[in-house]
């Protein structure tokens, strides 16, 4: 027990050190603060005593001192939002190549999925240097996915995704925990993150069975029957899906969404939410059909649609911000 | 006249009449605060235990005293009762009740009737928690998240729910009295201006529960409803939204954190003034840094939600909004500590109390300043940072202010003193005991010790020991009060109307006072806390 006795979690992220910076100079406010104040009222303790013969001087107070303690702490209080806000920034702001992993919680265990295919439960593993963008919901109560190493957390919701990322920056083995009370063995719902070296990484990946996640999107799109309506040449009842993931879409109320994740999501398990302009409510409701793993299978899917064919993907994601789309 | 006064036994609010039905059917505000202090007390140690006994599984990393579980139950009863039973009533229900009318010099409160209403729906809703409790308890957490609470739990959420909807009505029966009483009760000459700070922040902590309690109320009747009759608010399985429940939980629940500490700052005030001999530093900078605190308070909820699904755009306005409620507090802080300047400071045990609550608050108040900024909340959120950052507000606030008025005001209350040795030792220990308990958790949270954990990995065990460790000081620290003024009772010193030499108009009536406080209504023609007016008096506790 004396042996391991850290103060201080390991930081294995491009987060880590940023969070740990405000973290540092807050502690070093709060110390120099609570020192300062408490060396004051000490001297004011011991110099104003209570001693026979000497009264208390009547003061009523100072508009100077007030406007000036009010005003200070004020514009320090701006500054540590600002610093706080642009550590939030990035935290919320995943980069466009990150690789995807989809999570699904549930008591008490989580399952994750890596659109190349792989899966497991209760570890993630993910390779040095990349950045991953974790997309997560799940099948009952609201759950946290937090990895205190990498300085990061996030709730994970039923009935829709939320989405957190990262870049690991040291290999190694960090706790995973649900951060969120889920109920009985909520203490029990932890795992690993291991972070691994590109090669290792790659052996890891290897050993995968099956396809990817689009590829069984795809099969799942067949058999359930999405592709007789959602034909590719924009012939059919329902909107062409090719392309349409990330773009602007107009419904038929006039409003206009983003065709992300959650968009993709809450069409397939409920139509008649958000309708595309020019399409009738005609699409049935996949809520309780699919499972979680599946949906998000087909959410991978119609990323992929919208993805150029494979091979020059990692091309793509090395040309620095390609606007001509 | 004082011939007279002496011979017969002077008549006083408690010996105006015997027997339990005199004090079940009272409507002198004055009873129904002592109805109140002996039915928290007692949700004190409840709540206490239970918090003992989750220190006791926290001492080694395995779950080995109680079941998965009994831990879950006993989180989430040690929060519903110390937050809706014990620190919400705490100070305006037992010593603002008491003092409220006194220190505007009034009679009684305004709605006598409806404030003995408001103990009984407090017994009722504590009777329905205590009954939910035998039936084997909650295990929701005290924040009742859903769907957890409304789909997934099976124990008794509903009767918890319930208990806290019905005690619910008496906060803001008590507040809605108090607001009306402040308005309407004061003596001629008691203006605005000269009111005890003591009075701002009963004023605003009234107009905190009397607009913000509602809205817990509807939530809870809402997760009933769900529960019950599985109408689909909250849970996204019936088309509701987990966050909207969140949102107005904590539409209630943050501000209530300003109805435990504001009427905790105004007891802090008058100590402070009184054992340094001196008006408050800034008298209307702190009495309108309290209606700051109020009104902003009601406007960063959302901070609790950083990282639950809301908007980038939303955490950022209130993260801001956060900082922006953190300004009147630092106020408060600095302006007390300017009161000790040039004073003639005695440090008797409500002094040690106000001192620590400073100590103790402005280290739980510089931690807000962590989780408000948004990207270390990400980090600490859900951790035992937050635990020890409102367990500092809480208990080292809260809890600290309440036995500093406890102890100020007890020679007004039962007419004798309290062995002064006993209570700096206590004081002492509690500060102590305290520290040891919570200061560790802000590394076990840093470290990355997620809160409402019954096992936990083992690197983080030294740190819980020390807690468990200073839990049981803390223990100590609480039981001897109980102790001693249950002794004071009978063989405490006997005292004057104004042991301290206090200003206030509760000071100038007798100890114990009569049953209508005053023998002719006072008029007032002085500022609160003329100290440069009243001198020391020479008994031996202020040495």
């Amino acid at each position: 027990m004396i042996d391991h006795f850290p103060l201080w979690p390991p930081g294995a992220s491009t987060m880590a050190p940023s969070v740990d910076a405000l973290f540092i100079f807050l502690t070093l406010l709060s110390v120099v603060m609570t020192v300062g104040i408490f060396a004051v009222i000490i001297v004011f303790l011991a110099k104003y005593r209570r001693r026979k013969g000497v009264d208390a001087t009547p003061i009523h107070g100072s508009v100077v001192l007030e406007l000036g303690w009010s005003i200070i702490p004020l514009m320090v209080f701006m500054l540590i939002f600002a610093w706080g806000a642009v550590i939030f920034f990035q935290e919320r702001t995943p980069p466009r190549s990150s690789a995807e992993v989809y999570v699904v919680a549930k008591q008490w265990m989580w399952k994750i999925e890596h659109s190349e295919g792989q899966r497991e439960l209760n570890e993630l593993h993910v390779p040095v240097g990349r950045d991953v963008r974790l997309i997560m919901t799940s099948q009952d109560v609201i759950h946290s996915f937090y990895i205190p190493a990498f300085r990061i957390k996030q709730d994970v919701l039923p009935g829709r995704y939320t989405m957190e990322w990262f870049r690991a920056t040291k290999p190694g083995t960090y706790h995973l925990f649900c951060a969120e009370y889920c109920g009985t063995m909520h203490s029990g719902m932890i795992g690993d993150v291991v972070v691994m070296t590109q090669p290792d990484y790659e052996a890891w990946m290897a050993g995968k069975t099956g396809g990817t996640m689009a590829s069984s999107g795809s099969d799942l799109f067949q058999s359930l029957g999405c592709v007789t309506c959602h034909r590719a040449d924009a012939q059919g009842r329902g909107p062409s899906l090719v392309g349409i993931y990330g773009k602007p879409v107009l419904l038929e109320d006039g409003r206009t969404v983003v065709a992300d994740d959650n968009y993709v999501r809450e069409s397939i398990m409920s139509p008649a939410a958000k309708v595309v302009n020019g399409y009738k409510p005609i699409m049935p409701v996949f809520q309780g059909l699919v499972t979680d793993e599946q949906l998000n299978s087909l959410v991978a899917y119609v990323k992929s649609l919208s993805q150029p064919p494979a091979g020059t993907q990692s091309a793509a994601a090395d040309t620095k911000s390609s606007p001509k789309e | 006249m004082a011939t007279a006064a002496v011979s017969a036994e002077r008549e006083t609010y408690l010996n105006k009449e015997y027997g339990i039905r005199s004090w079940l059917l009272t409507t002198d505000h004055k009873r129904i605060a002592l109805l109140y202090l002996a039915s928290i007390t007692l949700f004190f140690f409840i709540g206490g235990f239970f918090a003992l006994l989750i220190r006791l599984e926290l001492l080694t990393p395995a779950g080995d005293l109680v079941l998965a579980d009994t831990y879950n139950k006993l989180f989430t009863m040690h929060g519903q009762i110390m937050v809706f039973f014990f620190l919400i009533p705490s100070i305006p229900a037992v010593l603002g009740n008491f003092l409220v009318p006194m220190m505007i010099g009034a009679k009684d409160l305004a709605l006598p009737r409806i404030n003995l209403l408001s103990w009984y729906l407090y017994i009722a809703g504590g009777a329905l928690m205590l009954y939910a409790m035998v039936e084997g308890g909650v295990d929701t957490g005290w924040t009742f998240y859903t769907p957890f609470s409304t789909a997934f739990s099976n124990t008794h959420v509903v009767e918890a729910g319930l208990a806290i909807f019905i005690a619910g009505f008496s906060s803001i029966l008590t507040g809605l009295n108090f607001v009306v009483t402040i308005h309407r009760m004061r003596a001629p000459g008691m203006t605005w201006s000269r009111l005890p700070l003591f009075i701002w922040a009963h004023y605003a902590t009234s107009i905190i529960q009397l607009l913000g309690t509602p809205v817990l109320a509807i939530t809870l009747v809402l997760v009933v409803l769900e529960r019950t009759l599985h109408l689909g608010i909250f849970d996204p399985n019936l088309g509701g939204d987990p966050l909207l429940f969140q949102h107005l939980f904590w539409f209630y629940s943050h501000p209530a954190v300003y109805i435990m500490i504001l009427p905790a700052m105004g007891v802090v005030s008058e100590v402070l003034a009184c054992f340094s001999r001196k008006r408050i530093f800034g008298y209307a900078a702190v009495a309108m840094s309290s209606i700051g605190i109020a009104v902003i308070g009601f406007i960063v909820w959302a901070h609790h939600m950083f990282v639950a699904g809301i908007s980038l755009y939303a955490a950022l306005v209130f993260s801001i909004l956060s900082y922006l409620v953190a300004v009147p507090s630092a106020i408060k802080v600095f302006n007390w500590t300017a009161t000790l300047y040039k004073g003639s400071i005695s440090f008797a045990t409500p002094m040690l109390y106000a001192l620590g609550f400073i100590g103790l608050f402005t280290i739980g108040g510089l931690t807000g300043l962590f989780l408000a900024a948004l990207g270390i909340d990400v980090h600490v959120t859900d951790t035992y940072f937050v635990i020890a950052h409102f367990h500092y507000i809480m208990v080292g606030g809260a809890v600290m202010g309440y036995m500093a008025g406890l102890h100020f005001w007890w020679p007004k209350i039962t007419g004798r003193m309290y062995p002064e040795w006993w209570g700096r030792l206590a004081a002492l220990i509690v500060f102590v005991g305290f520290n040891l308990t919570f200061f560790p958790q802000f590394i076990l949270g840093y470290m990355g010790m997620p809160r409402r954990y019954w096992e936990y990995p083992p690197e983080f065990q030294i740190l819980n020991v020390m807690s468990t460790a200073g839990s049981t000081i803390l223990a100590v620290g609480y039981l001897l009060p109980m102790v001693y003024f249950m002794w004071s009772l009978r063989y405490g010193k006997v005292v004057g109307d104004n042991p301290w030499g206090a200003a206030g108009l509760e000071w100038k009536t007798s100890s114990p006072p009569p049953t209508f406080n005053f023998d002719e209504t006072p008029e007032v023609t002085w500022e609160a806390y003329n100290y440069d007016q009243i001198p020391v008096p020479e008994e031996a506790w202020l040495e």
